[in-house]
C-alpha cells in the first residue's frame, strides 16, 4: 500500500518572527476565485463611489489683487512660479508651493491685457491699455533698486494680446493688427491685416514655431506663417472666438473658446469643419488651455464655471465651481499637469487640482498599486448603468443647472421645429447640416 | 550580457577544457535538430510564444546563440521554457473574438490590447502553477489489493504522526445524531447532536472552543463567513451563536428551519424549512433579503453551487429544483428520480450535479447542459452525500461511509474507501484543504482520512488556514467590501461581463415603459378648433379626412415607387436577356 496524506508544515506557512511580514502563499486557479466579475464589479462600484467621496479638487486662493485678475502666466523653466496681471495694472509673481506672493509691480496703467514669459525664463513681457509692450527682468531688483522695465516700447494703438516665440528673440501681440516685433527693435518687423480692425488673442504654435493663430472680432480665426507677408487662411464662424490654445503634443490641432457657449478643435489643415464641438458651457467661453499631455484641456467661462473636457470628447468631464467664484476670466494648466489655476473677476486666483480624487503627495508603492487597479477596474466597467450613473452626477449651483436645462429645452424644440419644416418642404430643400457644419460660416484663402 | 563574458575570462583562466562532459540534454538537442520542424508540429501540448515582443526578445537570443560563447557552448534551453497547453487551459477565460473592421481603429486597438494583456497573465499563471509546493495525496494498493478494504487504522499507522492524528473518534452516544460543519478555512468544525448538543472545536489541535447544550432539538449547524460566528437551526428559531457559546440573535423571522447553506461571498444564510419557504438572511446587515414559497412541501435536502450560489432542493417526488433569491419561481425543475431525492451535492467547479433518491440510484448530472452523465445503482441507497475539493464523492448507506472516485468521467465499479461507523450517518462533510471527512452519526463525530480529497494548495488572500488573527480581521473588512450584492445571483456569474445586445424591439419596449408612452407610435389627428363657423362637424370631419387622404397618399406614392423601381428592374433584366437572345443562331431563320 501506498500513501500520501496533505500534511502541510506549518513552517512553511506561518512567518518566523513576529518582525517578519506574514507568509501568503497564492494559487491562481480559477476554480479557487469563484465570482470573478460579479467581485471585480462590486470593486469597480466601490471604487466609483470612493472616487466620488475624495473628489476635493479645490486646494486653496491666493489674494492679494486689489482688481480682478486679467491674464494669467506659467514660467517656462519653474513649476512653482505663476504670474497675474490685473485690471488696476498690477503684476504679481506668486509662488505655488507656498501660495504667497513673492513680488508685486505696478506694470501699466489701466488694464495688464497679455503677459508671456520668455522661453529662457528670465524675463517676461507684459501689454497693456497704455499702448505699451514692457520688458521686465524675473528677477526681483535688488534692496533700494528701482522696480523698472528692462525695455518699454511705446505702439500706436492698444495691445490685447501677446504671445513669445518658442525659441527665438521674436514676440508677435494683437491689437488692430497682428505684429511681430523683434526683441531688439522698437517697431514690428511685421504686421498682418486682412480687413480687420480688432483681434482679441494671438498665439504661436508650440511645433511648428513659425506658425501662429489669432481670433478676431469679426468672427474669424486667422492663421498666419511668420515668414510669409500675408496671412494663410483664416475660418469664419457664426460667432466670435475670445481666445485658442495649440494642442502641444499634436500641434495640428487647436481648440477655441466660442462666444456661443461652446469650444471647437479644430484641425489646421482641413479649417471647414471642426474636429469636435465641446459643449456643456452655459455662458460665453473665455479662456482655454490645454493640459501638457495633449490629452484634455481646461476652459473658463463666464458662467463662473471651469470645466474639463476629454480631447475627443463632446462634453466635459469635470465642473469645477465654488460659491464665491465669480466670471472666471483666464486659466491654465500647470506644466506638471496636476493643477489648474484660475483667474476670476474678484479678485482671486484659485488653485484646483486636475484629477478632482487624486490624492497628492508622496504614495507608498501600494497605495500607487492600488490605486492604478482601482483606475483599471473603473475603466472595465465604465459602461455599466449604475457605475455610470456615479460616476457622471456632478453638483452644480443651482441657476448653471436651469440654464442647462433650458438650453436643452431650446435646442430640442429648434431640432423639432427644423424637423417639421423639413417634412412640410420639398424634398431636398432643407438639407440636414450637422452639428459640427452648423457654425462654420466660411474659410477663406 | 556582462554576465557571459565574465564566465569566459574565468574560463580562459582555468585552462582549457579537453572536452566538456556530455550531458543528458545533448543527446536530445541533436535530435531536435535534426527534425525539429516535424516535432514541433506532433506535440501538440507544448504552446509557442508569439507575441510581437517575444519575438524581438527570442531574436535577441538567437544572434545569442550564432554569436556562441568562446568556449564553443551554446545555450542548450533557448528562449523561455514552454508551457504545457492543459496548464494553459486552465487558466483560459474566454474565446477570443472576432476583431472589430479596420474602421474602427480605436475599438480594435482596445481590443487587441486587452486580449495580448489577458494572455499574458495567463501565461503567468500558468507558469506560476508549476511552482505551487504542495502535491495532492493519493492512496494506491498493492497487485491485487484493493484500495477500499483498506481500513483507516492502517492508514493512519502508515502516514505521519500529525496526519495520522486527524483521524480520531468523538464518541458521544448521549445527544446523537450529529450533523457536521467545516468552516472555510477548514480549520474549524462545528458539530451539532439532534438532541441539542453544540460543540465547535480547533480539530487540528484538538482544542474545544465551545460546547452547549440549547436544550431544543437541532435540525442543522452553519459556520458563518468566519470562525467567530455560527448559526443554529433550532426546533423552532434559527439562532446565531458565536464562537464562545453566547448567543448573539435569535431571529424569529426563520421558523422550522431543517437546513442551511451559506454563500460565503454574498453573505448569505440560505435557510430552507418544514414549512416549504426558502429564505436568504444577510448576515452582514441582519436582513431578510428573500422568502420563497416553494410550495413543495417539507424542505430537507439542500445544497449549493459554489460557483454560482444557485441553491439546489430536492423535494419527495423526485425533482431537484434550482432556485435564486431573485426570483420567486424555481429556475429549473429537473426529474431526477423515480422516487424522492434524498441527497444532493455540487462539485466546486459547479459542472456536475451528484443526487440520490429513494429508488437507490446515484445519478449524475451536467447542470450547465442539464443533461444526465451517468447513473448508478447502490444497493441501500445513498442517505448523504458530499463532495470534495477534488472530486470524491462520499455516500453514506447506513452505517457505512463510501468513498468514490471520478464517478462523471469513467463508470465506477466499486468503491475507493469505505469506512463503517457505530450509527447511522447523519451529516457528511469534507474538510476543505486538507484530506479529511467528517461524519456525523449516531454515536458521535468521525473523522476519516480520505487521501487525495483536499485541494493541495490554498490562497492565502481567500482562505487561509494558516492566517493569524490580524490576518483574518484584514480579510474580513476586505471580504465585506467586496460582498455580491443578492441582485447580481444567476445562472451564469460571469453575464455581467458580457455586452447586452438588447434588440431593437427590447429597447423600444424599454423606453415605451419609461416614457409611458409609444414616441414612434403615431398621432392621432386632432381637428383644431377654429371659430366663424368653421368648425361644423362637417368641416371638421372633411379635415380630419383630408389628412387621413394625405396618409394614405403618402403610403400609395411610396408603394408605387418601390413598384416603379421592381418593375424598372426587371425591365432591365429583360432587356440583357433579350440583347443576349439577339444575337441570332443559324437555326433561327427556321423560326416561324
Amino acid at each position: 500500500m501506498k500513501v500520501k496524506v496533505l500534511s502541510r508544515n506549518p513552517d512553511d506557512y506561518v512567518r518566523e518572527t513576529k518582525l517578519d511580514i506574514q507568509r501568503v502563499p497564492r494559487n491562481y486557479d480559477p476554480t479557487l476565485h469563484p465570482f470573478e466579475v460579479p467581485r471585480e464589479y462590486t470593486r469597480a462600484l466601490n471604487a466609483t463611489k470612493l472616487e466620488r467621496v475624495f473628489a476635493k479638487p479645490f486646494l486653496g486662493s491666493l489674494d492679494g489683487h486689489r482688481d480682478g485678475v486679467n491674464c494669467l502666466a506659467k514660467h517656462t523653466k519653474s513649476l512653482s512660479t505663476l504670474l497675474s496681471g490685473s485690471c488696476d495694472g498690477e503684476v504679481k509673481v506668486w509662488n505655488l508651493s507656498k501660495r504667497e506672493c513673492v513680488r508685486t509691480l505696478q506694470a501699466h496703467e489701466g488694464f495688464v491685457r497679455g503677459m508671456v514669459v520668455r522661453f529662457c525664463g528670465t524675463s517676461f513681457f507684459t501689454v497693456g491699455d497704455d499702448k505699451t509692450i514692457k520688458h521686465w527682468k524675473m528677477e526681483t531688483p535688488g534692496y533700494g533698486e528701482e522696480e523698472e522695465p528692462l525695455n518699454t516700447i511705446l505702439g500706436k494703438t492698444v495691445f490685447t494680446g501677446l504671445d513669445h516665440h518658442q525659441k527665438e528673440g521674436v514676440f508677435a501681440t494683437c491689437g488692430q493688427q497682428v505684429d511681430i516685433w523683434d526683441e531688439q527693435r522698437s517697431s514690428p518687423i511685421r504686421s498682418f491685416t486682412w480687413g480687420v480692425d480688432s483681434f482679441s488673442a494671438v498665439r504661436f504654435n508650440p511645433v511648428e514655431t513659425e506658425l501662429l493663430a489669432s481670433c478676431a472680432s469679426d468672427r474669424s480665426i486667422v492663421l498666419y506663417d511668420m515668414r510669409e507677408s500675408a496671412p494663410l487662411k483664416k475660418v469664419i464662424m457664426t460667432m466670435r472666438s475670445n481666445t485658442l490654445c495649440w494642442n502641444p503634443m499634436e500641434a495640428y490641432y487647436f481648440t477655441c473658446a466660442n462666444e456661443d457657449y461652446n469650444l471647437y478643435t479644430y484641425d489646421m489643415r482641413y479649417l471647414e469643419k471642426p474636429q469636435m464641438v465641446h459643449m456643456d458651457h452655459v455662458s460665453a467661453v473665455l479662456d482655454v488651455d490645454y493640459s501638457p499631455t495633449g490629452q484634455e484641456f481646461v476652459s473658463a467661462s463666464f458662467d463662473k464655471t471651469v470645466r474639463i473636457f476629454p480631447r475627443d470628447a463632446g462634453h466635459s468631464r469635470e465642473v469645477y465651481h465654488t460659491k464665491r467664484m465669480q466670471h472666471v476670466i483666464c486659466i491654465k494648466w500647470s506644466s506638471d499637469s496636476k493643477y489648474i489655476l484660475s483667474g476670476s473677476d474678484e479678485m482671486n486666483i484659485r488653485l484646483w487640482k486636475a484629477n478632482a480624487a487624486e490624492k497628492l503627495g508622496v504614495l507608498a508603492p501600494r497605495e500607487k498599486e492600488a490605486a492604478n487597479y482601482s483606475q483599471k477596474l473603473k475603466e472595465k466597467f465604465q459602461n455599466h448603468p449604475q457605475i455610470r450613473r456615479i460616476a457622471r452626477h456632478r453638483h452644480l449651483p443651482k441657476s448653471i443647472y436651469h440654464q442647462t436645462k433650458e438650453l436643452r429645452v431650446m435646442k430640442e424644440a429648434r431640432r423639432r421645429k427644423e424637423m417639421n419644416v423639413r417634412k412640410h418642404s420639398k424634398p431636398g430643400a432643407v438639407p440636414v447640416v450637422s452639428e459640427k457644419e452648423k457654425h462654420v460660416v466660411a474659410v477663406v484663402k | 550580457m556582462a554576465s557571459p563574458g565574465e564566465e569566459t575570462v574565468i574560463i580562459t583562466h582555468v585552462g582549457k577544457k579537453k572536452k566538456a562532459p556530455s550531458r543528458y540534454w545533448q543527446e536530445q538537442q541533436k535530435e531536435e535538430t535534426t527534425d525539429g520542424a516535424v516535432k514541433g508540429t506532433t506535440e501538440p501540448t507544448v504552446v509557442e510564444e508569439k507575441t510581437p515582443k517575444q519575438k524581438k526578445r527570442k531574436l535577441k537570443h538567437d544572434q545569442n546563440k550564432n554569436k556562441k560563447f568562446i568556449s564553443g557552448k551554446s545555450d542548450p534551453f533557448p528562449g523561455y521554457a514552454p508551457i504545457p497547453g492543459d496548464r494553459l487551459q486552465k487558466f483560459k477565460r474566454k474565446e477570443k473574438i472576432n476583431k472589430p473592421p479596420r474602421q474602427h481603429f480605436k475599438l480594435r486597438k482596445l481590443i487587441v490590447r486587452s486580449e495580448e494583456a489577458s494572455e499574458m497573465a495567463q501565461k503567468q499563471a500558468a507558469r506560476f502553477d508549476l511552482l505551487l509546493p504542495e502535491e495532492a495525496g493519493f492512496l494506491e494498493g498493492d497487485e491485487g489489493e484493493d484500495t477500499c478494504l483498506v481500513s483507516q487504522e492502517d492508514i493512519a499507522n502508515a502516514v505521519d504522526i500529525t496526519s495520522g492524528a486527524k483521524h480520531f473518534n468523538l464518541k458521544l452516544s448521549q445527544f446523537g445524531p450529529y450533523r457536521v460543519d467545516y468552516n472555510k478555512t477548514g480549520r474549524h468544525l462545528l458539530i451539532g447532536g439532534r438532541r441539542g448538543h453544540v460543540a465547535c472545536i480547533d480539530w487540528q489541535s484538538k482544542h474545544l472552543m465551545c460546547e452547549i447544550n440549547v436544550m431544543e432539538s437541532v435540525n442543522d449547524v452553519k459556520w458563518l463567513h468566519s470562525e467567530s460566528m455560527y448559526a443554529v437551526a433550532q426546533k423552532k428559531w434559527l439562532y446565531i451563536y458565536d464562537s464562545k457559546g453566547i448567543e448573539l440573535h435569535c431571529i424569529r423571522k426563520f421558523n422550522d428551519v431543517l437546513r442551511m447553506q451559506f454563500l460565503p461571498y454574498h453573505f448569505l444564510l440560505a435557510t430552507a424549512s418544514a414549512t416549504s419557504f426558502l429564505q436568504y438572511l444577510d448576515v452582514s446587515v441582519g436582513k431578510e433579503v428573500a422568502a420563497i414559497n416553494t410550495k413543495t412541501g417539507r424542505l430537507d435536502v439542500m445544497c449549493q453551487n459554489p460557483q454560482n450560489a444557485i441553491i439546489h432542493l430536492g423535494h419527495p417526488n423526485g425533482t431537484v429544483t434550482l432556485w435564486s433569491p431573485n426570483q420567486k419561481e424555481a429556475l429549473v425543475k429537473m426529474l431526477c428520480h423515480q422516487g424522492g431525492v434524498r441527497s444532493v451535492a455540487v462539485d466546486k467547479t459547479g459542472t456536475y450535479m451528484v443526487t440520490s433518491g429513494m429508488d437507490k440510484k446515484l445519478k449524475v448530472y451536467d447542470i450547465r447542459a442539464f443533461k444526465p452523465l451517468k447513473s448508478y445503482f447502490l444497493p441501500a441507497g445513498a442517505s448523504c452525500l458530499s463532495l470534495s475539493q477534488r472530486g470524491l464523492l462520499s455516500a453514506a448507506t447506513g452505517d457505512i461511509v463510501q468513498v468514490y472516485r471520478d464517478v462523471w468521467s469513467s463508470p465506477v465499479t466499486k468503491p475507493y474507501m469505505a469506512h463503517r461507523v457505530r450509527g447511522a450517518v447523519w451529516g457528511l462533510h469534507f474538510c476543505p484543504f486538507e484530506d479529511v471527512l467528517g461524519v456525523g452519526h449516531q454515536d458521535g463525530f468521525t473523522s476519516m482520512l480520505v487521501p487525495g480529497a483536499g485541494e493541495p494548495n490554498f490562497d492565502g488572500l481567500d482562505a487561509n488556514p494558516f492566517r493569524s488573527a490580524k490576518q483574518r480581521q484584514e480579510w474580513e473588512v476586505k471580504a465585506l467590501l467586496d460582498k455580491i450584492q443578492p441582485e447580481l445571483i444567476s445562472l451564469n456569474p460571469t453575464e455581467l461581463g458580457h455586452v447586452d445586445r438588447a434588440t431593437f424591439q427590447q429597447k423600444h419596449e424599454d423606453r415605451v415603459k419609461a416614457l409611458g408612452f409609444d414616441p414612434l407610435a403615431k398621432v392621432k389627428f386632432i381637428p383644431k378648433y377654429k371659430k366663424k363657423g368653421r368648425s361644423s362637424a362637417g368641416r371638421v370631419e372633411k379635415r380630419k379626412k383630408q389628412v387621413a387622404h394625405e396618409d394614405q397618399r403618402d403610403i400609395i406614392r411610396k408603394a408605387m415607387e418601390d413598384k416603379k423601381k421592381t418593375d424598372e428592374e426587371q425591365n432591365r433584366k429583360e432587356q440583357k436577356k433579350a440583347l443576349l437572345s439577339s444575337q441570332k443562331s443559324a437555326l433561327d431563320r427556321f423560326k416561324k
